[in-house]
């Protein structure tokens, strides 16, 4: 098994053991531009991801003028 | 990682003030640091009247509610551009919120009052080179004032967060534009012929920050984005931002409160001083403009209407 990401339509694997931060980083998304949910809960980029489970990430910046 | 204030676990870190707070002390921490900020910057009195411009999104949204849990009196003011199901589903969004916290919500239907969708008239106009964001932004910035003078509103407030004022004042430093730069900040004074004060009451949050306070309260925001923001020279601008504040966090913040500093201490107030008093009124629609004789919104929208006509 392993660790399944999310972010809007798209779906990143990783394998279990590493911190959110980490895994991120890995695929090559920013910290900075979303928030990391497990089971609709927010939870910080230190946690450390499980065999098996699903992390929905939040987009947050917004675009566009001003 | 643990809450500092309670120990509990930490819903969010913020590695700009080496601070991680549980979902209950970031909802206390949210309002505290508005107040503290509309103090700081002397954005508005208590009881003064505000017009808070609602686009449906996380920030618009998440501002509001700050504003009323602070006792604050607010307005909204949705304005429709006309983008297909962007604008429905959002205002949709802002229209629930208003209902459910018993808020007072005005539209304004730029279709309904102009004669055209802002796409539409995009197409018909130089204006942007075929993208609606510069007539988009132009018509929006026209009606918010319009709508907060008519309305005897005190000042006008919008959603902006530290990301929006970083990526702008980002892409001002670049290509030094010292008009804008003057005028950039968390709070742009009234003008006695027809500007109403604004103010950003969310300028020093992260993007992160405002978006966790939403999501945390149960808000319902509209998740996409505004179809024709893709390649956005500002979303390029966060993204760099933020591969900055990965390696020195705290740098997006800095950058912004510098600016601040400095300004304080004199920088662009020149450039400032020369662009008010060339400030006259628009025959057209009587609002400031620099222009000689009708303001950027009529002539656009003027042009729009005849190229209707003539089509």
């Amino acid at each position: 098994m392993a660790v399944r990401l999310t972010l809007r339509d798209k779906e990143y694997t990783v394998n279990p053991g590493m911190t959110v931060r980490h895994a991120l980083k890995t695929v090559g998304i920013q910290p900075e531009s979303v928030i990391p949910t497990r089971d609709g809960e927010l939870i910080t980029d230190d946690e450390v991801l499980k065999d098996g489970e699903h992390i929905r990430l939040i987009a947050v910046i917004s675009g566009g003028g001003f | 990682m643990r809450c500092r204030k309670c120990g509990e676990k930490a819903a969010i870190n913020m590695r700009q003030h080496k601070l991680a707070l549980c979902g209950t002390h970031f909802l206390e921490w949210i309002p505290e640091q508005t107040q503290r900020f509309i103090e700081k910057y002397k954005m508005f009195e208590e009881d003064s009247r505000i017009l808070l411009a609602v686009s449906g999104g996380k920030d618009s949204l998440a501002l509001w509610d700050v504003l009323h849990r602070l006792g604050y009196q607010t307005t909204g003011l949705y304005i429709d551009l006309g983008i297909s199901d962007y604008s429905i589903q959002s205002q949709r969004m802002a229209e629930k919120f208003a209902t459910e916290n018993d808020l007072k919500l005005t539209l304004v239907d730029v279709a309904e009052s102009e004669g055209a969708t802002i796409p539409e008239a995009s197409k018909l106009t130089e204006r942007g080179k075929g993208k609606p964001c510069s007539v988009c932004g132009l018509t929006k910035r026209h009606i918010m004032n319009r709508v907060a003078r008519e309305g005897g509103y005190d000042v006008l407030v919008t959603g902006h967060n530290l990301d929006d004022e970083a990526a702008v004042l980002f892409g001002n430093t670049i290509n030094w534009a010292v008009g804008y730069l003057a005028r950039q900040g968390p709070v742009l004074e009234e003008k006695a012929d027809g500007l109403v004060r604004k103010a950003k009451p969310f300028c020093r949050f992260y993007e992160r920050e405002t978006a966790a306070y939403a999501l945390l309260r149960g808000i319902n925001y509209i998740y996409d984005e505004c179809p024709y923001a893709e390649g956005a020279t500002s979303i390029y601008y966060k993204e760099l931002l933020n591969q900055m504040e990965e390696v020195r966090p705290g740098m997006k913040l800095s950058f912004y409160l510098s600016f601040l500093r400095a300004k304080k201490f004199g920088l662009f107030v020149q450039e400032s001083t020369i662009a008010q008093s060339k400030l006259v009124n628009c025959s057209t629609c009587g609002q400031p403009t620099t222009a000689p004789d009708q303001c950027a919104y009529c002539r656009t929208w003027d042009k729009v209407r005849s190229r209707q006509a003539a089509a």
